[in-house]
């Protein structure tokens, strides 16, 4: 029998799974930065303080990697307050979860224990075996010098490379270095050839200091940018006549591509049309993977209003799920339709303007029966306000009270007023959304969100995802 | 005596944030012959603005808007969307700067004017039987009869300091075609805003943060619970079918595209104004308007352009809070019976000693002779 306290317990942790996957402390179109950081700090507290186990394995979730590390941060800073068979397994789901995050952000999370004073054995221990982990600890030195000179001082470690310690602590001695890398470093000071041996963050500097000219710099260090640099830098690298920098867009995680695409002019996404949708349909076929064509007859309502904008600090980030989303649905549906609130039906053309008329559009989608219909949007529907909540209550009350269609909402903004994402209509099961990437997952999440399922169902559910996230390390 | 008429405009569905409540208005056939966009003068808020003759006064003028119009009804240039560079040759120092403004609409060239928005209206206001009393009554003191209201001073507020408007105007989505609004604060209407063209209106949108704003608006948004907004409603029985429910959305879209009627802006377009004309521009007519200054009632005061067939090109106006309006009404009153405080406050149906305390409350107790205004405080108290 399940208890008043169970259902409650149920609500809360979906609550802050659609916080930890769409908050990230930034400022959005509704509410500021600073709102966002208050609202999200106090969902941790809260649930660290009453439910720590289900807090740990949300880490197995599809949490984004803000969420991520403040949850592993609070972990370890409260780590008396854990029973040893706890600790066990937040250990394990700890030291899965950062071999999974950018190298960048666990320096800044070592940092920030660091500042903390939090430094019991486990913390220790924690950064040692994550240190040992890392593939070429000379490249970190170089790339993220002060954060691993940091993180081996804070945890009392031997430098995990013999040169590393000269190289570290006593840069300012002239010395020379058997490893490349680090030779490079050094000599990058001085002569100009060594800086293309480096990594493009570091090298940056040095072209700075050395006066060299942007365009002729991105020419010769294109062979040292990893995938990301080489998305964002391609632009302007064209501008400034450096060809040698271009971008393979067949490899990008699907949501990322959403973004580039969209920040292109719309003259250029013209020109370029079938290379960025044949990119797009690609990524999204790997991102479906042997769901393809599993999801039947499914409609897709998508929000390309004005404030899908997002804000300055997340650019277009709102349009940019809806974008991926839409390629991801149209390789997992077997017969597919989208309905942008815009009436656009380009979807290569997309930009945030206009109102809202979700209702309507939700009742094209439904015209045509769909066995899903899905529905992305921020949950501010607003011409006129509460038609889509009003549409759905019918459709789920009058028209279709066996569930035919399975509606699911699923919002990338989270509303730091309300500590969740916003709901359209109380029937309809609203899930966080970061990455379209992880749109099967949480549709599968959503269903909890009905009320139809409580916290044993939850529980198994965690259980499963944490099992299987400690065995083979695939968040999917 | 004319009225305000909103012809070729049609209001939006309104959107609403907090208390604020924004109605858009919409052209169907933008004006193109006629321009604005804005120049600002960044750090150099305060200035002073020359009147001609001798008469000058200083103020918070953020910016200035100009107006370039063809003669020949072809469409004229944007200047708004045009980027200039900033000026390097003009160091920020640390002190506050004035600006100087020649006269609040200036000719800058053939086809083209520069005006100070809202101070058109504001000066219009202001300068209200400015000169003081017109024939020497024994009542009124020396400094009335010499100086007259000099230096006459009004408070109004900034709109980034009335709460909620800057979020509001962040948030609000500006509708295909949109050429102007009207804000509504605790559904009191606070200002009207009206340009010739939907481009010049996203580029002046943000124009309105910057803009003054009454007393009494600044407290109605401080004070006042959010103000209901419209919520769709389908009633459930009834519907059997996807048909169904379409039409009933359909009919909610289309009760709330019409739900704002001229009725919440009633007090704006049923008054009579006096309209006097500032500038000659082509076909078209800048000029201000004086509300009747009805104590207890909406007044607005504003400034219009408009064209040949008498269509709203341009339009701001400032509701007036009730302070500001008792104070014109005393004024107006004094003026149209030659300052004789005895017919003035027949007319008011007061006697004269309650008119010269109600002239003492209102802020013009140094217009009246010491001696009279004891006189006058002394009967009150007797009764």
């Amino acid at each position: 029998m399940e208890t008043h306290e169970d259902l409650i317990a149920a609500d809360d942790v979906l609550l802050f799974v659609n916080a930890a996957i769409t908050a990230t402390g930034q400022r959005e179109f509704h509410s500021g930065g600073a709102e966002q950081h208050l609202s999200l700090e106090f969902l941790h507290a809260y649930l660290l303080g009453n439910y720590r186990e289900l807090y740990a394995a949300t880490l197995a979730l599809d949490i984004n990697d803000h969420n991520a590390a403040l949850i592993v941060r609070n972990l370890l800073t409260t780590a008396a307050e854990a029973t040893a068979e706890q600790r066990r397994t937040e250990g394990r789901l700890i030291a899965r979860r950062l071999a999974l995050l950018p190298p960048q952000r666990v320096y800044r999370l070592f940092a920030a224990l660091r500042r903390a004073r939090v430094n019991n054995r486990r913390t220790r221990a924690i950064m040692r075996d994550w240190l040992a982990a890392r593939p070429d600890p000379a490249l970190d030195a170089v790339k993220y010098r002060s954060g691993l000179k940091g993180a081996l001082k804070h945890a009392h470690l031997p430098p995990p490379h013999q040169e590393l310690g000269p190289f570290l602590f006593r840069a300012k001695q002239p010395a020379s270095y058997r490893e490349p890398l680090l030779d490079a470093w050094r000599r990058a000071h001085f002569e100009q050839a060594a800086i293309y041996e480096l990594p493009f963050t570091v090298a940056e500097g040095f072209a700075a200091k050395h006066g060299i000219a942007r365009g002729a710099f991105l020419e010769r260090i294109a062979p040292n940018l990893t995938r990301l640099e080489r998305l964002r830098l391609q632009g302007s690298a064209r501008a400034l006549g450096a060809a040698a920098v271009s971008a393979e867009l067949d490899r990008m995680p699907l949501t990322r591509l959403a973004s580039y695409v969209l920040g292109l002019p719309l003259e250029e996404r013209t020109a370029r049309r079938a290379e960025l949708t044949g990119a797009l349909t690609a990524a999204a076929e790997r991102t479906a993977g042997p769901l393809r064509g599993s999801w039947g007859r499914v409609a897709a309502v998508l929000d390309d209003s004005f404030s899908s904008y997002g804000s300055g600090q997340k650019r277009r980030r709102p349009l940019a799920a809806a974008l991926a989303s839409h390629h991801l649905l149209a390789a997992l549906a077997t017969e597919y339709r989208a309905h942008w609130t815009s009436g656009r039906t380009d979807a290569l053309l997309l930009h945030p303007s206009g109102p809202t008329p979700l209702g309507l559009r939700i009742l094209d989608a439904l015209d045509a029966a769909p066995d899903r219909l899905l529905i992305v949007s921020d949950g501010w529907d607003n011409a006129p306000p509460g038609l889509a909540a009003e549409v759905l209550r019918i459709w789920r009350t009058r028209l279709d009270p066996h569930g035919r269609t399975a509606v699911v909402h699923l919002n990338p903004v989270y509303d730091a007023e309300d500590f969740d994402v916003r709901r359209l209509a109380p029937g309809v099961p609203t899930a966080g959304l970061r990455d379209a990437e992880d749109l099967p997952a949480l549709v599968e999440l959503a269903r909890f969100a009905e009320g139809r399922t409580g916290l044993p169902e939850l529980r198994a559910h965690l259980a499963d995802r944490v099992a299987a996230f400690l065995t083979d390390g695939n968040p999917a | 005596m004319t009225r305000l008429t909103l012809t070729g405009l049609t209001p939006g569905p309104a959107q609403v944030w907090g208390a604020v409540r924004l109605v858009p208005l919409l052209r169907e056939q933008p004006i193109t012959d006629l321009r604005l966009h804005r120049r600002l003068f960044p750090g150099q808020e305060l200035g002073v603005a020359q009147l001609g003759g001798r008469s000058e006064y200083f103020s918070y003028v953020p910016h200035a808007f100009v107006a370039d119009w063809t003669n020949d009804g072809s469409s004229a240039a944007a200047y708004g969307t045009q980027l200039t560079p900033p000026k390097p040759d003009l160091p920020s120092l640390p002190a506050m700067r004035l600006r100087m403004h020649r006269r609040l609409a200036r000719r800058e060239g053939p086809g083209r004017l520069r005006f100070l928005p809202q101070h058109l209206a504001l000066e219009g206001y202001l300068a209200l039987h400015f000169g003081g009393p017109t024939i020497a009554w024994s009542e009124w003191s020396q400094r009335a009869m010499r100086g007259g209201l000099s230096p006459r001073a009004e408070e109004a507020y900034l709109g980034s300091e009335v709460r909620g408007l800057a979020d509001a105007l962040r948030v609000f989505e500006i509708h295909p075609g949109q050429c102007g609004m009207l804000l509504y604060l605790a559904d009191a209407l606070a200002a009207a805003f009206v340009v010739p063209h939907p481009a010049d209106y996203r580029a002046l949108h943000p124009s309105l943060l910057q803009d003054l704003y009454g007393e009494l608006v600044h407290h109605y948004a401080t004070l006042m619970p959010p103000v209901t907004e419209f919520r769709a409603r389908i009633p459930g029985p009834g519907i059997t079918g996807l048909a169904d429910l379409r039409a009933a959305a359909e009919q909610q879209a289309q009760h709330w595209r019409t739900a704002h009627d001229a009725l919440l802006a009633a007090g704006l377009l049923d008054a009579e104004y006096t309209a006097h004309r500032v500038y000659r521009m082509g076909p078209f007519t800048l000029s201000r308007l004086l509300p009747p200054l009805l104590p207890k009632q909406e007044n607005h005061i504003g400034e219009t352009i408009t064209d040949g067939d008498g269509r709203l090109a341009y339009l701001k106006t400032f509701r007036l809070s009730e302070k500001l309006v008792r104070r014109a009404h005393l004024l107006s009153r004094l003026a149209a019976h030659d300052w004789h405080l005895g017919r003035t406050a027949a007319d008011l149906g007061l006697t004269p000693a309650q008119l010269g305390l109600r002239l003492e409350s209102a802020g013009f107790g140094l217009l009246l002779r010491q001696d009279i205004l004891d006189g006058y405080r002394k009967a009150a108290r007797r009764g």
